[in-house]
């Protein structure tokens, strides 16, 4: 008997050892946010609405708000614009949108097709606010706090649902619903 | 065709052909930074192809990614810096490499830990193995008449 003991003992010692690494493993496309818990990264931007006009990420201390990372050549953005317009109509909290290396007047047409959710969009023609913010794909979508903290980051397309369960929670009651 | 021709006609296809996989045509003003620069982008990951390096991914992303290392080799920072920067907004996950740390010790660890078991399973067998022929202390002639 005494010959099965170690055998058996390195076979459960791999199989607990590959369990933990199962349940660990990242699903592929959401990968844990290092900025969770840490300061979002502060921008200045052209308002893609009017071009004339920077947008300064500092203006919004002292809110909530959610940063939507989208752009009209991603299709998992057009999957989650009714729920961006849903929730824009509900939530008191603002939506905040980078529009992620795009083309202005694509980006303007889609607003005007679909509905504009945000109360304000920064273009990011060249990209680089995003990897400030470690986006990868879009959509992403962030909830920072009125000490400019990022609370919480969402992967893929937004749905009613997760914004019920992850968002909500994690916000005010009166910032989650308009009164 | 003669097969002689066909290969040669390959070979030359296959000749021509390679340069366009490369996907990064930057280049940087000196030999040194060009060689750092060649080994960081071979070492980040592109998050959105999550097994190629950035310096063979045709994507966008990793298009910026690689400008945002050259720019930061060119402003004098080091190597260290940009692997700081990247991980510090991707994770430990964007490093091919993962770090020496407190989380990942396990890891780099486990190929020491392996080689120490399979030596001490080694030295065992070896050692049973020769208390048996200890055992059998018969001539070998004898063994094979007995058989």
């Amino acid at each position: 008997m005494n010959r099965f003991i170690l055998p058996l003992g390195i076979f459960a010692l791999l199989a607990i050892v590959l369990a933990i690494g199962i349940k660990h493993s990242p699903e592929k496309g959401t990968i844990p946010s290092p900025l969770i818990g840490k300061a979002a990264p502060q921008f200045t931007l052209p308002v893609l609405t009017d071009t004339n006009r920077t947008f300064r990420s500092a203006d919004l201390k002292g809110r909530w708000y959610v940063f939507n990372v989208w752009g009209t050549w991603c299709g998992g953005c057009r999957e989650e614009h009714s729920a961006l317009l849903e929730i824009r109509k509900t939530a008191q909290v603002p939506l905040i949108g980078l529009d992620w290396k795009d083309e202005d007047p694509q980006a303007l047409q889609w607003l005007s097709e679909l509905g504009n959710p945000y109360e304000v969009v920064a273009a990011d023609r060249e990209g680089r606010i995003a990897i400030e913010w470690g986006v990868y794909g879009a959509p992403e979508t962030f909830l920072v706090d009125p000490q400019g903290i990022v609370v919480y980051k969402y992967i893929g397309p937004l749905t009613l649902e997760a914004w019920q369960t992850q968002f909500v929670p994690r916000l005010p009651p009166q910032q989650a619903a308009k009164s | 065709m003669r097969p002689f021709a066909l290969i040669a006609v390959l070979a030359a296809v296959l000749l021509a052909s390679g340069p366009t996989y490369a996907v990064d045509p930057t280049e940087m003003p000196t030999p040194e930074l060009q060689q750092r620069y060649h080994g960081l982008t071979h070492e980040l990951r592109c998050m959105q192809c999550q097994n190629e390096a950035i310096a063979d991914s045709p994507v966008s992303l990793a298009a910026d990614l690689r400008r945002q290392v050259s720019e930061m080799l060119i402003a004098g920072k080091s190597d260290d810096d940009v692997r700081n920067y990247m991980v510090a907004r991707y994770g430990d996950f964007i490093l091919f490499r993962p770090r020496v740390a407190p989380r990942t010790l396990w890891l780099w660890s486990a190929p020491g830990v392996l080689l120490l078991i399979g030596a001490a399973v080694a030295v065992r067998v070896t050692r049973q193995r020769a208390k048996l022929v200890e055992q059998d202390n018969e001539p070998v002639e004898e063994d094979i008449r007995s058989s």
